[in-house]
């Protein structure tokens, strides 16, 4: 009890939480960040303004949430 | 902080979003596709060609397994990127701790990532769009986020260069000012897209567009305060409340 009391009304005294460093985040930055920009590509605008696959199929099965999700559709 | 708490960041920050793209799947479904529904009535009421002879994917497919893989995808991506932004942001924006970063980063996702560009380019319901101008609605419309984006952190950089002459308070609204008026002036100058029929009921086109952004505003705060939650237990583990066993991954390196 008298640990936490101490660590609350202690909060000025609190560090700053320290940045991560950004040597750590970006190959994390750079590999994810390209593979949910894929994601939102296949899930937005493929088979719309630009086709990686022929037909219509992921066009129509994401059509619904493409509409809903802002994205320009037909 | 290291590679580990960047990795058990993306992983909370993919599942929070999950999580919020769940609720916000539900907000699509109850509250959106009513509106889809009316709009593809409405579309063939007025077709004049036969182009959609063969349906792929049938309309209760559509609108339960597709919709739910869109805003799944959609919220499992975002998720991911707004941790990844989350590292980067975490003790270099102010004096906030995981869970107010975490809301202020959820926030400027919002505004930025959708908020702003709708009020250039709204969504718009089926048959409310030429079909010839996809190519060009689609490149602004990445385009406005971009540059909407790219605008929000300049102006993050901005304020904090203001801070020490003008005070926090001063500097803040000097930034969103330059915000708002370089946004006006992108509205100004980029061309807009006015396509929906004259006799498009309005009321449908409003109700899709508010449960559009209904959707957004569901996915982002659910995000913000779940992740938040989130990573302050992953990196505050002193504050007496470590949780191992509901831990989503153990993070041994």
């Amino acid at each position: 009890m008298a640990h936490s009391a101490a660590s609350t009304t202690g909060s000025p005294a609190l560090p700053e939480v320290a940045p991560i460093s950004l040597k750590a985040i970006a190959p994390w930055a750079v590999f994810f960040g390209v593979l949910m920009l894929v994601l939102l590509y296949f899930v937005g605008a493929e088979q719309g303004a630009t086709s990686l696959l022929s037909g219509e199929s992921v066009h129509e099965w994401v059509h619904d949430g493409r509409h809903l999700l802002g994205f320009p559709c037909h | 902080m290291n590679t580990v708490s960047v990795r058990s960041l993306l992983v909370r920050g993919m599942l929070a979003g999950l999580v919020a793209g769940c609720a916000a799947l539900l907000v699509a479904y109850f509250l959106g596709e009513p509106s889809v529904d009316a709009s593809i009535g409405y579309e063939e009421a007025h077709s004049h060609h036969d182009d959609h002879g063969v349906e792929l994917v049938g309309r209760t497919l559509q609108s339960t397994a597709g919709l739910a893989t869109g805003v799944l995808v959609y919220g499992v991506a975002f998720g991911g990127i707004a941790a990844l932004a989350f590292c980067v942001a975490l003790g270099r924006i102010g004096r906030f701790g995981p869970r107010a970063t975490a809301a202020l980063l959820s926030l400027g996702g919002l505004l930025t990532v959708y908020v702003v560009p709708f009020l250039k380019y709204p969504a718009n319901p089926p048959a409310t769009s030429d079909p010839d101008t996809i190519g060009q609605r689609t490149a602004l419309f990445f385009l406005m986020i971009a540059l909407s984006v790219l605008l929000g952190l300049a102006a993050i950089i901005l304020g904090r260069r203001l801070a020490p002459r003008l005070g926090a308070w001063w500097a803040t609204v000097a930034a969103v000012a330059a915000f708002v008026l370089a946004v006006g002036l992108a509205y100004a100058f980029l061309p807009s897209y006015d396509e929906v029929p004259k006799d498009f009921p309005a009321s449908v086109l409003w109700r899709f567009r508010l449960s559009a952004l209904a959707v957004q505003g569901v996915l982002w705060t659910g995000f913000g305060l779940l992740f938040g939650h989130l990573a302050e237990r992953r990196l505050a583990p002193r504050a007496g409340s470590v949780d191992p066993a509901r831990g989503v991954v153990e993070t041994t390196p």
